[in-house]
Protein backbone atom coordinates (compact mmCIF):
# COMPACT_ATOMS: atom_id res chain seq x y z
CA UNK A 1 0.00 0.00 0.00
CA UNK A 2 1.29 3.86 -0.74
CA UNK A 3 1.89 4.99 2.65
CA UNK A 4 3.61 8.09 1.03
CA UNK A 5 -0.02 9.11 0.44
CA UNK A 6 -1.48 9.52 3.69
CA UNK A 7 -2.76 12.95 5.35
CA UNK A 8 -4.46 13.37 8.71
CA UNK A 9 -6.38 16.41 9.51
CA UNK A 10 -6.52 16.99 12.67
CA UNK A 11 -5.12 19.23 15.89
CA UNK A 12 -2.69 18.46 19.21
CA UNK A 13 -5.43 18.86 21.59
CA UNK A 14 -7.80 16.64 20.32
CA UNK A 15 -8.00 13.03 21.59
CA UNK A 16 -10.47 12.08 18.55
CA UNK A 17 -7.83 13.27 16.26
CA UNK A 18 -4.89 11.03 18.35
CA UNK A 19 -7.08 7.92 17.60
CA UNK A 20 -5.92 7.91 14.08
CA UNK A 21 -2.58 9.02 14.97
CA UNK A 22 -1.55 6.02 17.16
CA UNK A 23 -3.37 3.65 14.74
CA UNK A 24 -1.10 4.57 12.15
CA UNK A 25 2.02 4.65 14.24
CA UNK A 26 1.28 0.66 15.22
CA UNK A 27 0.99 -0.01 11.95
CA UNK A 28 4.32 1.98 10.86
CA UNK A 29 2.66 3.66 8.53
CA UNK A 30 4.17 7.41 7.84
CA UNK A 31 1.81 10.06 7.25
CA UNK A 32 1.35 13.84 7.05
CA UNK A 33 0.18 15.66 9.93
CA UNK A 34 -1.84 18.99 8.87
CA UNK A 35 -3.07 20.95 11.34
CA UNK A 36 -6.22 22.94 12.01
CA UNK A 37 -5.82 26.60 13.49
CA UNK A 38 -8.28 26.68 16.47
CA UNK A 39 -11.65 28.83 15.32
CA UNK A 40 -10.50 28.36 11.90
CA UNK A 41 -11.38 25.72 9.45
CA UNK A 42 -9.51 25.44 6.36
CA UNK A 43 -11.04 24.86 3.13
CA UNK A 44 -9.01 21.43 3.03
CA UNK A 45 -11.11 20.43 5.53
CA UNK A 46 -14.44 21.96 4.51
CA UNK A 47 -13.84 19.48 1.09
CA UNK A 48 -13.03 16.38 2.85
CA UNK A 49 -15.69 16.70 5.29
CA UNK A 50 -18.48 18.58 4.33
CA UNK A 51 -21.17 17.40 6.42
CA UNK A 52 -19.40 17.65 9.92
CA UNK A 53 -16.71 19.76 9.12
CA UNK A 54 -15.00 18.25 12.16
CA UNK A 55 -11.75 16.37 12.43
CA UNK A 56 -10.17 13.85 12.07
CA UNK A 57 -9.86 13.23 8.97
CA UNK A 58 -7.67 10.70 7.04
CA UNK A 59 -7.25 11.34 3.55
CA UNK A 60 -5.75 8.38 1.69
CA UNK A 61 -5.14 7.92 -1.70
CA UNK A 62 -7.03 11.28 -2.16
CA UNK A 63 -10.57 9.68 -0.73
CA UNK A 64 -11.40 11.14 2.75
CA UNK A 65 -12.44 8.88 5.66
CA UNK A 66 -14.37 10.73 8.49
CA UNK A 67 -14.98 9.84 11.94
CA UNK A 68 -12.18 8.98 14.84
CA UNK A 69 -13.48 5.23 14.96
CA UNK A 70 -14.29 4.81 11.91
CA UNK A 71 -11.03 6.14 10.68
CA UNK A 72 -9.28 3.21 12.75
CA UNK A 73 -11.22 0.33 11.81
CA UNK A 74 -10.42 1.68 8.31
CA UNK A 75 -6.44 1.76 8.77
CA UNK A 76 -6.39 -1.97 10.99
CA UNK A 77 -8.70 -3.32 7.37
CA UNK A 78 -6.18 -1.29 4.95
CA UNK A 79 -2.59 -2.41 6.62
CA UNK A 80 -3.75 -5.70 7.52
CA UNK A 81 -0.02 -7.17 7.53
CA UNK A 82 0.67 -4.80 10.26
CA UNK A 83 -0.49 -5.56 14.13
CA UNK A 84 -4.39 -6.23 14.09
CA UNK A 85 -6.18 -3.20 16.14
CA UNK A 86 -9.71 -5.12 16.71
CA UNK A 87 -9.87 -8.59 18.02
CA UNK A 88 -10.12 -11.53 15.33
CA UNK A 89 -13.07 -13.10 17.33
CA UNK A 90 -16.23 -11.98 15.89
CA UNK A 91 -17.78 -12.05 19.96
CA UNK A 92 -14.44 -9.80 21.21
CA UNK A 93 -14.75 -7.30 18.63
CA UNK A 94 -18.37 -6.49 19.40
CA UNK A 95 -17.18 -6.00 22.94
CA UNK A 96 -14.45 -3.85 21.89
CA UNK A 97 -17.60 -1.83 20.06
CA UNK A 98 -19.61 -1.82 22.48
CA UNK A 99 -17.33 -0.38 25.18
CA UNK A 100 -15.83 2.27 22.47
CA UNK A 101 -19.45 3.28 21.29
CA UNK A 102 -20.37 3.30 25.59
CA UNK A 103 -16.97 5.55 25.96
CA UNK A 104 -18.08 8.05 22.88
CA UNK A 105 -22.31 8.17 23.38
CA UNK A 106 -22.02 8.27 27.44
CA UNK A 107 -18.97 9.08 29.08
CA UNK A 108 -17.14 12.04 27.26
CA UNK A 109 -20.20 13.72 27.74
CA UNK A 110 -19.60 14.07 31.25
CA UNK A 111 -16.01 14.06 30.87
CA UNK A 112 -16.97 17.40 29.09
CA UNK A 113 -19.62 18.07 31.46
CA UNK A 114 -17.02 19.25 34.25
CA UNK A 115 -15.63 22.03 31.63
CA UNK A 116 -19.06 23.12 31.25
CA UNK A 117 -20.50 22.89 34.38
CA UNK A 118 -21.48 26.40 35.68
CA UNK A 119 -21.73 26.10 39.47
CA UNK A 120 -20.03 24.15 42.30
CA UNK A 121 -22.60 21.45 42.58
CA UNK A 122 -22.77 20.68 38.84
CA UNK A 123 -19.61 20.38 38.63
CA UNK A 124 -19.25 17.88 41.33
CA UNK A 125 -22.20 15.91 40.01
CA UNK A 126 -20.10 16.03 36.68
CA UNK A 127 -17.34 14.25 38.24
CA UNK A 128 -19.18 11.74 40.37
CA UNK A 129 -20.70 10.56 37.00
CA UNK A 130 -17.35 10.34 35.10
CA UNK A 131 -16.07 8.31 38.22
CA UNK A 132 -18.69 6.15 37.99
CA UNK A 133 -18.04 5.47 34.44
CA UNK A 134 -14.42 5.26 34.87
CA UNK A 135 -15.49 2.11 37.36
CA UNK A 136 -17.79 0.58 34.49
CA UNK A 137 -14.54 0.36 32.53
CA UNK A 138 -12.81 -0.76 34.92
CA UNK A 139 -15.52 -4.25 34.55
CA UNK A 140 -14.37 -3.98 31.10
CA UNK A 141 -10.69 -3.90 31.48
CA UNK A 142 -11.23 -6.51 33.64
CA UNK A 143 -13.33 -8.16 31.33
CA UNK A 144 -10.98 -7.59 28.09
CA UNK A 145 -7.51 -7.97 28.63
CA UNK A 146 -8.16 -11.84 30.42
CA UNK A 147 -5.39 -11.11 32.87
CA UNK A 148 -2.98 -8.88 30.45
CA UNK A 149 -1.89 -5.64 30.29
CA UNK A 150 -4.05 -4.03 27.39
CA UNK A 151 -7.70 -3.99 26.84
CA UNK A 152 -6.42 -5.92 23.66
CA UNK A 153 -4.70 -8.03 25.57
CA UNK A 154 -0.65 -8.65 24.92
CA UNK A 155 -1.10 -5.29 22.84
CA UNK A 156 -2.71 -1.88 22.17
CA UNK A 157 -5.72 -2.67 20.59
CA UNK A 158 -8.85 -0.79 19.68
CA UNK A 159 -10.97 -0.12 22.57
CA UNK A 160 -6.88 1.43 24.33
CA UNK A 161 -6.85 3.83 21.40
CA UNK A 162 -10.38 4.69 22.13
CA UNK A 163 -10.10 5.04 25.81
CA UNK A 164 -6.71 5.63 26.07
CA UNK A 165 -7.21 9.07 23.79
CA UNK A 166 -9.17 10.72 26.97
CA UNK A 167 -5.94 10.23 29.27
CA UNK A 168 -4.65 13.53 28.86
CA UNK A 169 -7.61 15.38 29.28
CA UNK A 170 -8.38 13.00 32.35
CA UNK A 171 -5.14 14.25 33.40
CA UNK A 172 -5.76 18.03 32.73
CA UNK A 173 -8.98 17.82 34.15
CA UNK A 174 -7.74 16.15 37.46
CA UNK A 175 -4.99 18.96 37.89
CA UNK A 176 -7.54 22.23 36.85
CA UNK A 177 -10.50 20.54 39.47
CA UNK A 178 -8.17 18.82 41.97
CA UNK A 179 -9.41 15.89 41.93
CA UNK A 180 -8.16 12.17 40.96
CA UNK A 181 -10.96 10.37 38.59
CA UNK A 182 -8.70 7.28 38.07
CA UNK A 183 -7.68 6.37 41.44
CA UNK A 184 -6.03 2.95 43.15
CA UNK A 185 -9.16 2.03 44.89
CA UNK A 186 -11.33 2.25 42.71
CA UNK A 187 -9.97 1.39 39.22
CA UNK A 188 -6.59 -0.14 39.64
CA UNK A 189 -6.53 -1.80 36.60
CA UNK A 190 -7.33 1.25 34.82
CA UNK A 191 -4.51 2.81 36.91
CA UNK A 192 -1.52 0.65 36.00
CA UNK A 193 -2.94 0.37 31.89
CA UNK A 194 -2.65 4.40 31.74
CA UNK A 195 0.56 4.12 32.45
CA UNK A 196 1.99 1.79 30.47
CA UNK A 197 -0.82 2.90 27.30
CA UNK A 198 0.86 6.70 27.52
CA UNK A 199 4.29 5.13 27.86
CA UNK A 200 3.53 3.19 24.67
CA UNK A 201 5.93 4.08 21.80
CA UNK A 202 3.16 4.49 19.47
CA UNK A 203 1.47 6.80 21.54
CA UNK A 204 4.08 8.92 23.62
CA UNK A 205 4.67 11.30 20.68
CA UNK A 206 1.25 12.35 20.09
CA UNK A 207 -0.36 12.49 23.70
CA UNK A 208 -0.18 15.89 24.90
CA UNK A 209 1.51 16.98 27.89
CA UNK A 210 -0.91 17.65 31.00
CA UNK A 211 0.72 21.43 31.61
CA UNK A 212 0.22 21.87 27.60
CA UNK A 213 -3.41 20.89 27.28
CA UNK A 214 -4.13 22.76 30.51
CA UNK A 215 -3.13 25.70 29.56
CA UNK A 216 -4.71 25.27 25.85
CA UNK A 217 -8.28 24.62 28.19
CA UNK A 218 -7.72 27.58 29.74
CA UNK A 219 -7.67 29.39 26.41
CA UNK A 220 -10.74 28.11 25.31
CA UNK A 221 -12.58 28.67 27.97
CA UNK A 222 -11.69 32.51 27.72
CA UNK A 223 -12.86 32.13 23.98
CA UNK A 224 -16.41 30.89 25.06
CA UNK A 225 -17.01 33.29 27.77
CA UNK A 226 -17.32 35.85 25.00
CA UNK A 227 -20.58 35.26 22.89
CA UNK A 228 -22.56 31.99 23.61
CA UNK A 229 -21.80 28.88 21.22
CA UNK A 230 -23.95 27.48 19.07
CA UNK B 1 -20.23 -20.99 15.46
CA UNK B 2 -23.02 -20.69 13.20
CA UNK B 3 -25.02 -23.54 14.32
CA UNK B 4 -25.90 -22.61 17.78
CA UNK B 5 -29.16 -21.46 19.45
CA UNK B 6 -30.18 -17.60 18.59
CA UNK B 7 -32.23 -15.46 20.36
CA UNK B 8 -33.15 -11.84 19.74
CA UNK B 9 -34.65 -9.69 23.26
CA UNK B 10 -36.73 -7.46 21.78
CA UNK B 11 -40.23 -5.02 21.12
CA UNK B 12 -42.78 -5.14 18.65
CA UNK B 13 -42.65 -1.42 18.14
CA UNK B 14 -38.56 -0.72 18.62
CA UNK B 15 -36.84 0.40 15.22
CA UNK B 16 -33.54 -0.70 17.09
CA UNK B 17 -34.54 -4.62 16.51
CA UNK B 18 -36.36 -4.67 13.35
CA UNK B 19 -32.74 -3.76 12.23
CA UNK B 20 -32.06 -6.85 13.75
CA UNK B 21 -34.39 -8.52 12.61
CA UNK B 22 -34.12 -8.02 9.22
CA UNK B 23 -30.27 -8.49 9.38
CA UNK B 24 -31.03 -11.93 10.98
CA UNK B 25 -33.82 -12.95 8.17
CA UNK B 26 -31.28 -11.71 5.28
CA UNK B 27 -28.82 -14.15 6.37
CA UNK B 28 -31.17 -16.82 7.26
CA UNK B 29 -30.81 -16.94 10.56
CA UNK B 30 -33.30 -19.11 12.53
CA UNK B 31 -34.26 -17.26 15.93
CA UNK B 32 -36.26 -16.85 18.63
CA UNK B 33 -37.97 -14.21 19.25
CA UNK B 34 -38.42 -12.90 22.93
CA UNK B 35 -40.94 -10.23 23.69
CA UNK B 36 -39.93 -7.33 26.07
CA UNK B 37 -42.18 -5.23 28.02
CA UNK B 38 -40.51 -1.84 27.84
CA UNK B 39 -42.07 -0.80 31.09
CA UNK B 40 -41.56 -3.68 32.79
CA UNK B 41 -38.25 -5.36 32.21
CA UNK B 42 -37.66 -8.90 32.51
CA UNK B 43 -34.62 -10.76 34.89
CA UNK B 44 -32.78 -11.47 31.67
CA UNK B 45 -32.51 -8.31 29.64
CA UNK B 46 -31.36 -7.02 33.24
CA UNK B 47 -28.82 -9.55 33.60
CA UNK B 48 -27.58 -9.84 29.46
CA UNK B 49 -27.37 -6.05 29.10
CA UNK B 50 -27.04 -4.10 32.31
CA UNK B 51 -25.31 -1.01 31.23
CA UNK B 52 -27.98 0.06 29.05
CA UNK B 53 -31.05 -2.30 29.94
CA UNK B 54 -32.03 -1.67 26.21
CA UNK B 55 -33.39 -3.75 23.50
CA UNK B 56 -32.51 -5.33 21.18
CA UNK B 57 -30.12 -8.12 22.66
CA UNK B 58 -28.74 -11.06 20.72
CA UNK B 59 -28.11 -14.15 22.77
CA UNK B 60 -25.77 -16.11 20.85
CA UNK B 61 -23.88 -19.56 22.04
CA UNK B 62 -24.75 -18.66 25.38
CA UNK B 63 -23.22 -15.09 24.65
CA UNK B 64 -24.72 -11.85 24.63
CA UNK B 65 -24.62 -8.47 22.39
CA UNK B 66 -26.19 -5.17 22.84
CA UNK B 67 -26.43 -1.95 20.61
CA UNK B 68 -28.23 -2.39 17.25
CA UNK B 69 -25.28 -1.32 14.95
CA UNK B 70 -22.93 -3.35 16.86
CA UNK B 71 -25.20 -6.52 17.00
CA UNK B 72 -25.22 -6.16 13.04
CA UNK B 73 -22.07 -6.07 12.75
CA UNK B 74 -21.76 -9.04 14.82
CA UNK B 75 -23.82 -10.87 12.58
CA UNK B 76 -22.25 -10.03 9.41
CA UNK B 77 -19.17 -11.22 10.38
CA UNK B 78 -20.24 -14.50 12.19
CA UNK B 79 -22.16 -15.98 8.98
CA UNK B 80 -20.94 -15.24 5.78
CA UNK B 81 -23.75 -15.69 3.37
CA UNK B 82 -25.68 -12.67 1.89
CA UNK B 83 -22.76 -10.36 3.28
CA UNK B 84 -24.49 -6.50 4.90
CA UNK B 85 -21.26 -4.73 4.92
CA UNK B 86 -19.30 -4.03 1.71
CA UNK B 87 -16.20 -5.85 1.06
CA UNK B 88 -13.70 -3.17 -0.04
CA UNK B 89 -12.34 -0.93 3.31
CA UNK B 90 -13.39 2.79 1.77
CA UNK B 91 -17.13 1.59 1.13
CA UNK B 92 -17.29 -0.03 4.45
CA UNK B 93 -16.14 3.20 6.26
CA UNK B 94 -18.46 4.77 3.77
CA UNK B 95 -21.03 2.75 5.18
CA UNK B 96 -20.41 3.04 8.59
CA UNK B 97 -20.41 6.83 8.20
CA UNK B 98 -23.67 6.82 6.65
CA UNK B 99 -25.23 4.62 9.51
CA UNK B 100 -23.96 6.46 12.36
CA UNK B 101 -25.18 10.34 10.01
CA UNK B 102 -28.52 8.33 10.52
CA UNK B 103 -28.47 7.27 13.52
CA UNK B 104 -27.45 10.52 15.48
CA UNK B 105 -28.42 13.25 13.40
CA UNK B 106 -31.65 12.08 11.92
CA UNK B 107 -33.15 9.32 13.94
CA UNK B 108 -32.23 11.04 16.63
CA UNK B 109 -33.58 14.29 15.80
CA UNK B 110 -37.17 12.24 15.17
CA UNK B 111 -37.23 10.88 18.38
CA UNK B 112 -36.94 14.42 20.37
CA UNK B 113 -39.63 15.27 18.20
CA UNK B 114 -41.97 12.93 19.23
CA UNK B 115 -41.05 13.71 22.96
CA UNK B 116 -41.44 17.69 22.76
CA UNK B 117 -43.39 20.61 21.89
CA UNK B 118 -43.35 23.84 21.47
CA UNK B 119 -39.79 25.80 20.42
CA UNK B 120 -37.47 22.55 21.38
CA UNK B 121 -39.82 20.57 19.11
CA UNK B 122 -39.22 23.08 16.73
CA UNK B 123 -35.27 22.72 17.00
CA UNK B 124 -35.34 18.89 16.81
CA UNK B 125 -37.85 19.16 13.24
CA UNK B 126 -35.64 21.46 11.64
CA UNK B 127 -32.71 19.14 12.57
CA UNK B 128 -34.28 16.59 10.83
CA UNK B 129 -34.95 18.28 7.96
CA UNK B 130 -31.66 19.27 7.51
CA UNK B 131 -30.26 15.79 8.13
CA UNK B 132 -32.81 14.36 5.54
CA UNK B 133 -31.68 16.77 2.87
CA UNK B 134 -28.00 15.20 3.10
CA UNK B 135 -29.37 11.83 3.05
CA UNK B 136 -31.25 12.73 0.18
CA UNK B 137 -28.20 14.61 -1.84
CA UNK B 138 -26.45 10.58 -0.97
CA UNK B 139 -29.34 9.28 -2.72
CA UNK B 140 -29.27 10.70 -5.86
CA UNK B 141 -26.26 9.02 -6.57
CA UNK B 142 -26.78 5.64 -5.57
CA UNK B 143 -28.57 3.24 -7.87
CA UNK B 144 -31.33 1.53 -6.05
CA UNK B 145 -30.57 0.98 -2.03
CA UNK B 146 -27.29 2.56 -0.53
CA UNK B 147 -25.86 -1.42 -0.64
CA UNK B 148 -26.04 -0.99 -4.57
CA UNK B 149 -28.83 -3.62 -5.89
CA UNK B 150 -29.61 -5.05 -2.69
CA UNK B 151 -30.11 -3.68 0.61
CA UNK B 152 -27.36 -3.63 2.93
CA UNK B 153 -26.01 -1.91 5.99
CA UNK B 154 -27.34 1.83 5.60
CA UNK B 155 -30.42 0.91 4.29
CA UNK B 156 -31.62 -2.13 7.15
CA UNK B 157 -30.53 1.45 9.72
CA UNK B 158 -33.04 3.71 7.74
CA UNK B 159 -35.20 1.39 7.24
CA UNK B 160 -37.27 1.85 10.49
CA UNK B 161 -38.58 5.62 8.56
CA UNK B 162 -40.39 3.35 6.42
CA UNK B 163 -42.97 2.64 8.61
CA UNK B 164 -42.62 4.72 11.93
CA UNK B 165 -41.88 8.30 10.41
CA UNK B 166 -45.37 8.78 9.37
CA UNK B 167 -46.34 7.78 12.74
CA UNK B 168 -44.06 10.20 14.36
CA UNK B 169 -45.24 12.70 12.52
CA UNK B 170 -48.89 12.10 13.12
CA UNK B 171 -48.60 11.42 16.87
CA UNK B 172 -46.09 14.95 17.44
CA UNK B 173 -48.22 16.80 14.56
CA UNK B 174 -45.34 17.35 12.77
CA UNK B 175 -43.93 17.55 8.74
CA UNK B 176 -40.34 16.36 8.30
CA UNK B 177 -40.77 14.10 4.91
CA UNK B 178 -42.22 15.82 1.65
CA UNK B 179 -42.15 13.49 -1.46
CA UNK B 180 -41.77 16.14 -3.49
CA UNK B 181 -38.93 17.71 -2.00
CA UNK B 182 -37.66 14.49 -1.46
CA UNK B 183 -37.89 12.14 -4.34
CA UNK B 184 -34.91 10.04 -4.14
CA UNK B 185 -35.68 9.19 -0.74
CA UNK B 186 -39.10 8.36 -1.44
CA UNK B 187 -37.95 6.11 -4.50
CA UNK B 188 -35.28 4.54 -1.93
CA UNK B 189 -38.83 3.70 0.58
CA UNK B 190 -40.93 2.50 -2.04
CA UNK B 191 -38.26 -0.03 -3.17
CA UNK B 192 -37.28 -1.16 0.41
CA UNK B 193 -40.73 -1.87 1.43
CA UNK B 194 -40.74 -3.90 -2.01
CA UNK B 195 -38.00 -6.14 -0.46
CA UNK B 196 -39.48 -9.51 0.47
CA UNK B 197 -37.91 -10.11 3.78
CA UNK B 198 -39.33 -6.28 4.86
CA UNK B 199 -42.57 -6.63 3.37
CA UNK B 200 -43.23 -10.11 5.77
CA UNK B 201 -42.78 -8.14 8.88
CA UNK B 202 -43.69 -4.55 9.15
CA UNK B 203 -45.42 -3.78 12.15
CA UNK B 204 -49.35 -2.28 12.27
CA UNK B 205 -49.57 1.25 11.34
CA UNK B 206 -52.62 1.48 13.92
CA UNK B 207 -50.71 -0.51 16.71
CA UNK B 208 -47.66 2.44 16.60
CA UNK B 209 -49.66 5.35 16.33
CA UNK B 210 -51.66 3.78 20.21
CA UNK B 211 -48.26 2.95 21.41
CA UNK B 212 -46.73 6.50 19.84
CA UNK B 213 -49.28 8.87 21.72
CA UNK B 214 -48.32 6.35 25.19
CA UNK B 215 -44.73 7.36 24.90
CA UNK B 216 -45.40 10.76 23.58
CA UNK B 217 -47.92 11.72 26.74
CA UNK B 218 -45.72 10.02 28.95
CA UNK B 219 -42.63 12.02 28.43
CA UNK B 220 -44.23 15.48 28.27
CA UNK B 221 -45.61 14.67 31.89
CA UNK B 222 -42.39 13.44 33.05
CA UNK B 223 -39.95 16.07 31.29
CA UNK B 224 -36.76 14.34 33.55
CA UNK B 225 -37.20 11.62 31.34
CA UNK B 226 -35.14 11.62 28.03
Amino acid sequence: MDSSDVKVLGAWPSPFVMRPRIALNIKSVTYEFLQEGLGSKSELLLQSNPVHKKIPVLIHAQKPICESLIIVQYIDEVWSSGPTLLPSDPYDRAVARFWAAYVDDKWFPCLRGIAKAQGKETREEAIEQVKEGLVLLEGAFEKCSKGKGYFGGEKIGYLDIAVGSFLGWIRATEKMNGVKLLDEAKTPGLVGWAERFCANSAVKEVMPETEKLAEFAKILQAKFKAPPPN
Amino acid sequence: MGSEEVKLLGAWASPFVHRVEWALKLKGIVYEDVEENLFNKSPLLLKYNPIHTKVPVLLHAGKSISESLVIIEYIDETWKQNPILPEDPFERANARFWAKFVDEEFMEAIRQALISEGEQQEKEVKQAIEALEIIEGELKSKQKFFGGEKIGFVDIVLGWVTAWLEVVEEVAGIKVFDSQKFPSFNNWMENFVETPIIKDKLPSRDKLVLYFHKIREFSLASPTIK
